[in-house]
């Protein structure tokens, strides 16, 4: 899977939490998910679980915890799925 | 020392005949009743397969809120936000932009329910619990089953800064909430409290009720006619969902920004039977109660012969004649000089926690508007109040009304009662 085409996974399973929509209109590898799209943290658990859905991949909770930017989520996704 | 009054500046309310002051006041004025069979219950084999549902909350909701808060919402949290909102802006409030970082610090909330929400219990956390998958249960469940998940999710919504709380009480919650939010202003400790009750639409809140064989199983086929508070046909309540909140305000803030007043919150009660003389935990003891409706009126400074209108809990099950003596008894108004008494209910079913909340919405409609709303299906009035026939309005009455009062009874033999009184500065 091409990594523009797991960015734009990401980004689509992302928008629902996002409180700021604005800035997914210049969204980038390093834009963070709750300094910049305004994701509750509390929220990073339901994404995550729907990245394993989408993916068909297991995150193991350390690994969830490093997911600071979408550049962050592809690496992990993309290293999953080889 | 002249003490604090308080008075309405809001109200919002989501009702299964209506959403809104606006649609709520002519449903109650045309006797509309909310009460639709649900092909669910009939699938599940309920003895009763009618409710009080609430019809298009959800695309209303949609158009209010952002799709990551729905996301974390449960129809009880729906409900309240809903109405919240209504009474909020109704009271001249502006909900400001949560990046403002705005807090009302001297604004609260006591909002309560009377079994969160069960949907979310069953259809996620015990079945993904059962099945060894806790951890797909995701972030969202707490905030939704937690009792205060109403008064949360106002008080965030509002910025709300003084006590944001939720009361449980059973089916006395919404009016008990009145009560404590009014003493709060009171006591000095807030200036504005929202305050009310909401209860979420599901079916495995009712499904103990119906075991209990306390619904109306007969009327499966009209549901229009299953709620029947105070006929001789009644034969138990029609379960209901909704919210009510209303803005409680002390006189002087009120005043002095010049919010609309809808009337005055005189003054309440909350009492328990005890559990003894009659009562149980699911019946009340007739002395609670009366002991209940004569402390309001004290405190509201009320006599018993000011009373205009009698909105009651009226539920539609064996204990209405009961009750309707227990009013006679306490206000010292006998047959032939008794003042009206209606049921909300009789539109909207029991909507339980929400149910107390609900009726007092239509209580302080029923004082500002002038009227009287139809208690409606009791023509075959229960023969033990005939003496109280002419009491009964079966469709809209027009007068002007000072006072009515409020009150509600739940499990657990606990009362609460209330006195709204026409403002006057």
């Amino acid at each position: 899977m091409e990594r523009a085409a797991i960015q734009s996974e990401i980004i689509r399973i992302a928008t629902p939490f996002v409180k700021d929509p604005a800035a997914l209109e210049s969204v980038t590898e390093s834009t963070r998910l709750i300094d910049d799209l305004k994701v509750n943290s509390a929220r990073l658990v339901d994404i995550v679980l729907s990245f394993e859905d989408t993916f068909d991949i297991e995150i193991e909770d350390d690994e969830a915890d490093k997911i600071q930017t979408i550049g962050n989520a592809i690496d992990m996704v993309a290293d999953k799925i080889g | 020392m002249s003490r604090t009054r308080v008075v309405i500046t809001g109200m919002g309310v989501v009702a299964p005949n209506a959403i809104g002051l606006a649609a709520f006041e002519r449903a109650l004025r045309q006797g509309r009743s909310g009460i639709v069979h649900l092909a669910k219950l009939q699938e599940l084999k309920f003895g009763c397969q009618v409710a009080g549902a609430v019809t298009g909350a959800e695309e209303l909701a949609a158009s209010i809120f952002h799709q990551e808060e729905l996301m974390a919402m449960s129809s009880n949290m729906v409900f309240t936000a809903m109405a919240a909102l209504e009474a909020w802006t109704g009271a001249g409030l502006e909900r400001s932009d949560p990046q403002d970082e705005v807090v009302h610090w001297d604004t609260g909330a006591v909002i309560g329910t009377g079994i969160a929400d069960l949907n979310v219990v069953g259809e996620r956390i015990v079945p993904l619990t059962d099945a060894g998958k806790v951890r797909r249960i995701g972030s969202t469940c707490v905030e939704q089953i937690m009792s205060s998940s109403v008064s949360a999710k106002v008080g965030g919504m509002l910025g709300l800064g003084n006590q944001v709380t939720s009361n449980s009480s059973a089916c006395t919650t919404g009016t008990e909430a009145l009560y404590q939010a009014a003493e709060r202003i009171r006591s000095g400790r807030a200036r504005r409290m929202l305050a009310g009750g909401s209860e979420g639409d599901s079916h495995y809140s009712w499904a103990g009720f119906d075991s209990m064989r306390l619904l109306a199983r007969k009327f499966n086929d009209r549901p229009e006619q299953a709620s029947r508070p105070m006929s001789a046909s009644a034969g138990g309540f029609v379960p209901g969902c909704g919210a009510g909140i209303l803005v409680l305000e002390s006189e002087e803030s009120a005043l002095e920004r010049g919010a609309p007043i809808f009337a005055e919150l005189a003054g309440g009660e909350v009492t328990c039977g005890g559990q003894r003389g009659g009562g149980s935990i699911t019946a009340p003891n007739p002395a609670g109660v009366r002991r209940c409706i004569r402390a309001a009126l004290a405190d509201a400074r009320v006599e018993g012969d000011q009373v205009d209108v009698i909105n009651g809990h009226l539920t539609a099950t064996f204990a209405d004649p009961v009750e309707v003596k227990s009013w006679s008894l306490a206000l010292d108004r006998r047959p032939g000089d008794f003042p009206w008494i209606t049921s909300t209910k009789s539109m909207i079913g029991h909507c339980l926690g929400g149910a107390g909340a609900i009726e007092s919405v239509a209580s302080v409609l029923m004082l500002q508007g002038g009227f009287v709303h139809p208690s409606i299906n009791c023509e075959d009035l229960h023969p033990e109040l005939d003496g109280f026939a002419g009491s009964i309005p079966h469709s809209v009455e027009e007068q002007s009304i000072d006072v009515v009062i409020k009150a509600g009874f739940g499990f657990g033999d606990v009362n609460a009662c209330l006195v709204f009184r026409r403002f006057e500065a």
